[in-house]
């Protein structure tokens, strides 16, 4: 089953083309990752998707609806939650606002019970607590909940952030190299809880990475980008072998990270 | 596990509690005891003084939530109070309608004008929000003037003291509780919606608006909600004033109110309560404290005494630069280092 489709999406800024025409689709529940060398065009098509970019042709569907050009909050509304290449974290607030402000669409009391707290205000507020506190568990920063964000290392608030964009409790979720800076077991847990999120809470995953090793092991199918061109896509062995990626790599003279 | 269930909940609950410790229960029913204790044994000078701070603190702790809470600068908040108080003054002054009503009518008038006012925080931001509030500040100015048929000008208007049943709160005695009372419940509603979903979307709209919008906030809707609830406590606090002092013109609501507000968020601290309640009794107290000294100083330069009003701008000034240099976190911080030091007290040096 489809869930996300995009269609012949172009976006420019001034002279530079960021994105040539892409089309593709994400099928339900699989991981599938956009790879390509820096200034392809990976984070803005995310951009695209969860609609803080603005294309200036194409069409994005999402849910038999079409949501190009929709504002950001509403897309989130919909179901489609992410993470940020460079940290986007609420840095004054503490590891639980942060992921209690993902909950926010799902609260629903208005001012005046805000204002009184006891009855519809505190219980919608311990029902999702309840939620964000499995979330905690489950990426294990327990021991750092009530910190202020700010204050913590770089690998812990990365946790955080995907921490918050679960809350959201999206059907799709767009991660943006959520393994950049880390080390090696940093990056061992992260991955864990990919697919700990993808098998366990059902969710649909388009991740953007360059470790290619990390890729080829967990994504169901990969795309691969250059120049805010499509080269390619299919399964982890279909890229690994495709003449195309390769030299977009190495004539890139990029990371050289293809495994 | 449905019993399980129960148990998490009654901790979350206690863990969300607005007082945590036993410790922090107790000292605030004895604050609250102080309270109400107080009047009874102090001189009119010093109920004069309480009321005008508890009336300073409402309208202060909404100039907070929109600004410190929410990252939206106001330089209208002056003008904001002097709606409330001509609008509810007009209620009760021509129409007799009850204080309670007026008051309330006064908070929601003011808040329709506020947001009016935070329109343009769509698109614009800090400096340039700033001087968009000013031209708010300006305008509201212009028609407490020269709207005569209602505010009377600058000869001003108006209006007797609230009354309930029969009670009259005709003096500063009777008011205190008025105004006090108000201010509890004022400071504690805003408590409540800084802690839930309103108060977090302000904050992360200020943190973060681009997350923000993400995560699924209307960052316009919430940025004109907070221009609306600040506006609220404005008119509450500008119709409290208003039947305290009895007499109402336009220079109450200047530009310089906005600022003496704006002072007080700085000085206790943006984006805390407490912190406002500090800075509020802080810029209150100041120009009486001036006042003693330049009363003792001009005995020998007298010609300070006709200076006062630029000495106490000034050290406004000045106690802004000071706080925003030594202590950027105002009142509130200071407070946090005391509490600190004094849990681990005789163990802390
Ligand atoms: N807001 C913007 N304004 C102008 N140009 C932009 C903007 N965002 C992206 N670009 C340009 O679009 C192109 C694609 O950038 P993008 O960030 O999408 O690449 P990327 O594939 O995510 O690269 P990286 O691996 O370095 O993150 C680049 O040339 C970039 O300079
Ligand atoms: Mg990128």
């Amino acid at each position: 089953m489809i869930k996300l489709e995009v269609h012949d999406l172009f976006l420019s800024f001034g002279g530079i083309e960021a994105l040539k025409d892409i089309s593709f689709s994400v099928n339900n529940k699989e991981i599938f990752s956009i790879i390509g060398p820096n200034g392809a065009g990976k984070s803005s098509l995310l951009n695209c998707i969860n609609g803080l970019y603005h294309p200036q042709k194409g069409k994005i569907i999402f849910k038999q609806t079409d949501i190009t050009n929709w504002p950001a909050d509403k897309i989130a509304k919909l179901g489609i939650g992410r993470t940020f290449q460079n940290l986007e974290l609420f840095k004054g607030m503490s590891v639980l606002d942060n992921l209690m402000l993902g909950r926010h669409n799902h609260l629903k009391y208005g001012i005046m019970p805000s204002i009184v707290w006891i009855g519809r205000a505190s219980k919608e507020e311990i029902t999702s607590r309840v939620k964000v506190e499995k979330i905690i568990d489950l990426l294990e920063i327990q021991s750092v909940r009530k910190k202020t964000v700010g204050t913590l290392p770089y690998g812990l608030q990365k946790r955080v952030e995907l921490g918050r964009a679960l809350a959201v409790d999206p059907e799709i979720m767009l991660l943006d190299e959520p393994m950049a800076g880390m080390n090696e077991e940093e990056r061992e847990d992260m991955a864990r809880f990919i697919l700990d999120i993808n098998e366990e809470m059902d969710k649909t995953i388009i991740l953007i990475e360059h470790d290619m090793s990390v890729v080829m092991d967990i994504s169901d199918r990969i795309m691969a980008l250059d120049f805010g061109e499509k080269i390619a896509d299919g399964t982890p062995e279909q890229i690994q072998n495709n003449s195309d990626v390769l030299n977009a790599y190495i004539g890139g003279k990029e990371k050289g990270q293809v495994a | 596990m449905a019993i399980k269930c129960g148990i998490f909940k009654t901790s979350y609950r206690s863990d969300m509690a607005m007082w945590q410790t036993k410790n922090s229960r107790f000292w605030m029913a004895l604050f609250f005891i102080g309270l109400i204790v107080f009047p009874f044994f102090v001189s009119k000078y010093f109920l004069y003084m309480a009321n005008i701070i508890a009336i300073g603190v409402i309208a202060a702790v909404g100039l907070n939530i929109l600004t410190g809470f929410a990252g939206q600068i106001s330089l209208g908040h002056g003008a904001f109070i002097g709606v409330g108080a001509y609008f509810a003054g007009y209620l009760t002054s021509q129409f007799n309608i009850n204080f309670i009503p007026a008051f309330i009518a006064g908070g929601l008038v003011t808040a329709v004008v506020g947001m009016f006012f935070g329109l343009p925080s769509l698109r614009l931001k800090g400096f340039y929000l700033a001087i968009a509030t000013m031209a708010a500040q300006f305008i509201l100015a212009f028609v407490f003037i020269h709207l005569r048929s209602v505010t009377g000008g600058s000869q001003g208007m108006i209006v007797s003291p609230p009354e309930i049943a029969g009670f009259s709160f005709d003096s500063d005695f009777r008011y205190y509780f008025l105004s006090i009372g108000t201010a509890i419940v004022m400071t504690l509603a805003a408590k409540n919606l800084i802690r839930g979903k309103f108060g977090r979307a302000f904050m992360a709209i200020r943190d973060n608006y681009i997350a923000a919008k993400t995560m699924g906030v209307n960052i316009f809707l919430y940025k004109i909600i907070a221009f609306g609830i600040s506006s609220f406590y404005a008119g509450i606090a500008g119709a409290l004033w208003a039947h305290y002092i009895q007499i109402i013109t336009p220079e109450h609501f200047t530009f310089s109110v906005s600022i003496e507000y704006l002072a007080i968020i700085i000085i206790g601290g943006l984006g805390s309560l407490l912190g406002t309640v500090f800075g509020t009794i802080f810029i209150m107290v100041l120009p009486e404290f001036l006042r003693f000294i330049n009363g003792i100083v001009s005995l020998h330069y007298p010609m300070l005494v006709n200076m006062f009003d630029a000495i106490r701008e000034g050290s406004f000034g000045l106690a802004i630069i000071g706080f925003l240099i030594f202590e950027p976190d105002g009142l509130a911080a200071r407070w946090k280092t005391i509490k600190n030091y004094w849990k681990l007290w005789p163990y802390s040096y």
